[in-house]
């Protein structure tokens, strides 16, 4: 019997030894995300903060607008493209990480044994790099005296530099960059438990690679690859250093959006309602992700 | 015609192709961001000889150092916090069976890994930011404290599979010689433990190390990490002392990377 052993419970002391790091999280993790969904049904303060007033204009002012002459309601367009923009970005990214990811989890995977751990290991450090410094490491590709445009003039094939920074381009390229190994991983993981045996039985029975792919590949695999679009599509949604940095001021996604009303937008109801939101999704993309996996797999 | 290699079943049009692309779209930006940072002129793309002069330049720059030692100060203490309560959260959830709220505690403990960070970083603008009114003190509690708390899940992790793949005969062994349940982890199960720990420690030490979202909304004036001091360059103009500090951090990283893959792999 280890230390927790005895007479006590078994759950008893379970949650004993979990307690200091459930306080710590509690505290300084899960319980002020209760405050936000607080504050987004306060009065916004004179200029920042709250008044302690139930108030529905934080998530009124999500979606719609109120005209300051004549109070017509109408849609914040603004906000509107905000959001597309977030989730245009964000599947973009996901699919091109996972056309990118999958044969390079594939290309891992098939490595003997030996050299796979270095191949691993090559993922593993852009994934454990401060995501400041990828993307720093894209800016300096992007930027209009950067690595890309430089040898494009130089090479002749365009004479003036092509205004990709500050697009939605630049911060589609970022994304991709710097959360291709979230795709990559758990790839690994699904095709490394990949029963090879079964690829060859496709062949047997005359399937084309094309067959094989998408008939007996992609199904076994399939946990891995919800796995990996969540992990990739979950931060690019919620995505706050990339487009900052090379979406510019106007190419906001819902993060900065986020921030912008705790700095100069000085409204912190709407601010907690758009977290609010961003939370949800995430919930709700979780459950999805629970209950489809757990559906197709269930030994796993 | 060239010979036709033998069929391989584990071979896919083009993913050979795409993957080595792959590895070398993920390694160019940052082997750049290297190499410029040996330049010695004065810019980040212009290349002017090598030189090592960035290096000085940030080494000798106060607020670099100050952000240093801050960055490191905080990821010292997030690290040794996060791992003690992860090592007793594992230890009281793994190899006993289930029990009634496991699921809940698992939750929790990994909440920090399934939140958006902003909205993490939101949440904690707003609480602190009554603290700090409240008590008067703004240290760098704040950011230890909220840095401890996301670290939480990376300690764990290691840590519990470690614990996973742990024989229970020895402890068992040591109970049936009498040894008190404090006797058996502090001479048996801790040692046997001891690099998931490390492991644990290792990776919560490089995520508060890289944090830049949520300490850049905790942090009171004056209180940079070198990522939140980054940060606000990037904005300015820039010099090749950025791509320095990025390479002096990177160093580090993969140093504490390469270190943990030796920790991990040798088995008990």
């Amino acid at each position: 019997m280890s230390i927790a052993g005895g007479q006590r419970s078994k759950g008893a002391n379970g949650w004993l030894l979990s307690a200091p790091a459930l306080v710590l999280l509690v505290f300084a993790a899960s319980g002020p995300l209760l405050i936000v969904a607080l504050y987004s049904v306060l009065e916004k303060g004179d200029y920042s903060g709250v008044r302690w007033i139930l108030s529905g204009d934080g998530w009124f002012r999500v979606l719609f607008e109120r005209d300051i002459f004549d109070q017509t309601v109408s849609l914040a367009d603004a906000n509107l493209s905000i959001f597309w923009r977030s989730v245009k970005l964000s599947i973009s990214t996901t699919v091109i990480t996972f056309v990118l990811g999958l044969p390079t989890a594939w290309f891992i995977a098939t490595r003997p044994a030996k050299s796979r751990a270095f191949w691993l290991f090559l993922i593993t450090i852009p994934f454990w790099t401060n995501l400041l410094i990828r993307t720093f490491a894209i800016m300096e590709v992007v930027r209009n005296e950067g690595i890309l445009n430089t040898a494009l003039i130089s090479a002749g094939l365009i004479s003036d530099p092509i205004q990709i920074m500050y697009t939605d381009t630049a911060v589609l390229i970022g994304m991709t960059y710097v959360y291709l190994p979230l795709m990559v991983l758990p790839l690994y993981a699904a095709i490394d438990r990949f029963d090879f045996r079964l690829i060859e039985a496709g062949y047997d029975l005359y399937a084309s690679r094309w067959q094989v792919l998408r008939g007996v590949i992609l199904p076994i695999i399939k946990p891995g690859i919800i796995a990996g679009s969540i992990l990739v599509f979950i931060p690019s949604l919620g995505a706050y250093v990339t487009p900052r940095l090379l979406g510019g001021g106007k190419n906001m996604m819902i993060g900065n959006f986020i921030e912008l009303q705790f700095g100069q937008g000085q409204n912190w109801p709407l601010g907690a309602a758009l977290s609010t939101v961003l939370l949800l999704i995430v919930l709700v993309s979780l459950v999805v992700y629970t209950r489809v996996s757990s559906r197709d797999n269930p030994h796993g | 015609m060239a010979k036709k290699r033998a069929f391989d079943v584990t071979t896919l049009p083009g993913f050979t192709f795409i993957a080595v692309v792959a590895f070398v779209l993920l390694y160019a930006p940052i082997a750049t961001l290297v190499i410029y940072s040996f330049n010695g002129g004065n810019s980040v793309n212009q290349w002017g000889g090598f030189s090592l002069q960035w290096y000085v330049v940030a080494f000798n720059n106060e607020a670099v150092q100050d952000a240093a030692i801050r960055s490191l100060i905080i990821a010292l203490w997030a690290s040794v916090i996060s791992t003690t309560v992860a090592t007793m959260a594992a230890l009281g959830t793994t190899r006993r069976g289930r029990f009634k709220g496991q699921t809940l505690i698992y939750i929790i403990i990994n909440q920090p890994l399934m939140v958006p960070e902003i909205v993490t970083a939101v949440a904690l603008l707003i609480f602190f930011s009554s603290v700090k009114v409240a008590t008067g003190y703004t240290g760098l509690g704040y950011l230890i404290l909220a840095h401890s708390a996301f670290c939480i899940p990376f300690a764990y992790l290691p840590i519990k599979a470690r614990l996973e793949g742990m024989d229970t005969s020895m402890e068992t062994a040591a109970a049936d010689l009498y040894a008190t349940p404090w006797q058996t982890f502090r001479y048996v199960t801790l040692p046997l433990l001891l690099p998931g720990v490390i492991a644990g420690a290792m990776l919560a030490f490089i995520i508060s190390l890289d944090n830049v979202i949520i300490t850049e909304f905790v942090k009171s004036a004056g209180q940079d990490t070198l990522p939140t001091y980054m940060l606000g360059q990037l904005r300015r103009a820039l010099t090749p002392e950025v791509n320095a500090i990025s390479t002096a951090l990177l160093a580090l990283t993969v140093l504490i990377l390469i270190v943990f893959v030796f920790v991990t792999k040798k088995r008990a």
